[in-house]
C-alpha cells in the first residue's frame, strides 16, 4: 500500500518515505495505549483527592481507631507477619479471587461507611492491587474510600517509622 | 498513686503490667522489626530447608562455601519479575564460580508460582517462602527483597525494593572473589 486516503498531503504520505514515517507513528500510537492500559491498572488512577498519608493515617487511628475500615489488599503472608492494628485481611485484588473477596466482604457494609485501602506490596508505581480494589469499591457506589499511599512499601513507610502493627496469630 | 497500686490484689496488679507492656510493645514494634531487619547484617543467614515447584527443593545448609544470593519475590511484584532474567543470567555465568541463585516466593499458594515459572523459567530453585522464614530474616514487608549470604553463611548484604542490579553485581561478585568454591 503506497497510499493513504486519510493523508491530507499527499507527498508527504506516499511513497517508502511516507509508509516509514506512518509506521513511526503507527509504532508511537501503539506503544502510548499499551502505557495508557499498563496506567489504566496502575495505582496513579487513584485520585490525589482520595489519598491518605501514612503520618495522617496513623494519628487518625490513634484518635479514632474504628473511624473507618482499613482493608488490606495485598498479600496474606505480609499480612500476617504486619498488618494495621484492626485491619482487615480482603485478598490480593489484582486477582479474580481477592477481587470477589473484597466485594464479599463489603457488600453488606452501607455505601457511606469509611474505608481506607492499603497494600504495600511493592513500590506504588508496580502495586498492582490498589488500582483494582478502588475500581471495585467506587463502582459499588462506595463514597467515602480512601486509600494509604505507601511509596515504597509497607516495611520501609509504616514499620519502620514506627508506627502501630498487629500480627496475625 | 503508688500506694494504692500496692492495695490491688496482685492478680490485678500483674494484668495492669501485662496491658502496659502489651501497649508498650504495640508502640514500638514496628522501629523494633526495623532494627531486626538491620541487623541481619554480618549474621549468619538463618538455614532453612523448603520445597518448591516442580521438586525444587532447597537445603541452605548445604551451600556453605559458596555464595548465595536470597532473593524474596512474588509473581504480582513487577520489580521481581525484572529482576529474575537477571539473576538467571547471573547464575549460568558466575555458578561455576560458586554463585548459587535461590529464589523464595511469597505467593499465597504454589499454583501462580507453578504457572509462572513455566512462562518465564529460570536456572535456579525457587521454594515456597511463609511467615516464619520471613520472620527469620528479619521480616520481609514488600518485595523484592534480596541478601547476599557469603561462602561462610553470613548475610553480607541486603537489598529492598527496585534495586541497581550492577550495585548488586558488584557486591556479589566482591563475594565470589574473596574465596573459591
Amino acid at each position: 500500500m503506497r497510499t493513504f486516503a486519510f493523508c491530507s498531503r499527499r507527498t508527504f504520505c506516499s511513497g517508502r518515505a511516507g509508509e516509514s514515517v506512518l509506521r513511526a507513528c503507527a509504532a508511537i500510537v501503539t506503544v502510548v495505549l499499551c502505557a495508557t492500559a499498563a496506567q489504566a491498572q496502575s495505582a496513579f488512577t487513584v485520585p490525589a483527592s482520595a489519598l491518605v498519608q501514612p503520618a495522617a493515617l496513623h494519628h487518625e487511628l490513634e484518635a479514632s481507631p474504628h473511624g473507618s475500615l482499613v482493608l488490606q489488599v495485598g498479600s496474606r503472608m505480609l499480612f500476617d507477619e504486619d498488618h494495621i492494628p484492626g485491619a482487615v485481611y480482603a485478598g490480593p485484588a489484582s486477582t479474580p479471587e481477592g477481587i470477589e473477596a473484597l466485594r464479599a466482604r463489603v457488600t453488606p457494609l452501607a455505601r457511606s461507611r469509611a474505608i481506607v485501602l492499603y497494600c504495600g506490596c511493592c513500590p506504588w508505581d508496580h502495586c498492582p492491587n490498589i488500582a483494582p480494589a478502588w475500581s471495585l469499591l467506587r463502582g459499588m457506589g462506595f463514597t467515602h474510600v480512601r486509600v494509604l499511599f505507601i511509596a515504597h512499601n509497607f516495611g520501609t513507610d509504616w514499620v519502620s517509622k514506627g508506627y502501630g502493627v498487629e500480627r496475625s496469630q | 498513686m503508688a500506694s494504692s497500686d500496692r492495695n490491688r490484689p496482685l492478680p490485678r496488679r500483674i494484668l495492669g503490667l501485662a496491658v502496659a507492656a502489651s501497649l508498650l510493645f504495640a508502640g514500638v514494634s514496628g522501629s523494633a522489626r526495623a532494627q531486626t531487619a538491620e541487623s541481619m547484617l554480618n549474621r549468619p543467614a538463618p538455614v532453612f530447608v523448603r520445597s518448591g515447584p516442580g521438586g525444587a527443593r532447597v537445603d541452605l545448609a548445604q551451600d556453605r562455601g559458596r555464595v548465595v544470593l536470597l532473593n524474596f519475590w512474588a509473581t504480582w511484584c513487577a520489580p521481581c519479575r525484572t529482576e529474575m532474567p537477571r539473576f538467571a543470567a547471573w547464575q549460568k555465568e558466575y555458578g561455576p564460580r560458586g554463585l548459587r541463585v535461590v529464589g523464595v516466593s511469597i505467593d499465597d499458594s504454589e499454583p501462580p508460582v507453578r504457572a509462572f515459572l513455566e512462562k518465564l523459567p529460570v536456572d535456579y530453585p525457587v521454594v515456597m517462602g511463609d511467615r516464619a522464614l520471613a520472620e527469620q530474616y528479619g521480616g520481609v514487608l514488600g518485595v523484592p527483597v534480596t541478601f547476599l549470604i557469603d561462602r561462610r553463611g553470613i548475610i553480607r548484604g541486603r537489598f529492598e525494593g527496585e534495586t541497581d542490579l550492577r550495585a548488586l553485581e558488584t557486591r556479589m561478585r566482591r563475594l565470589l572473589d574473596s574465596g573459591s568454591p
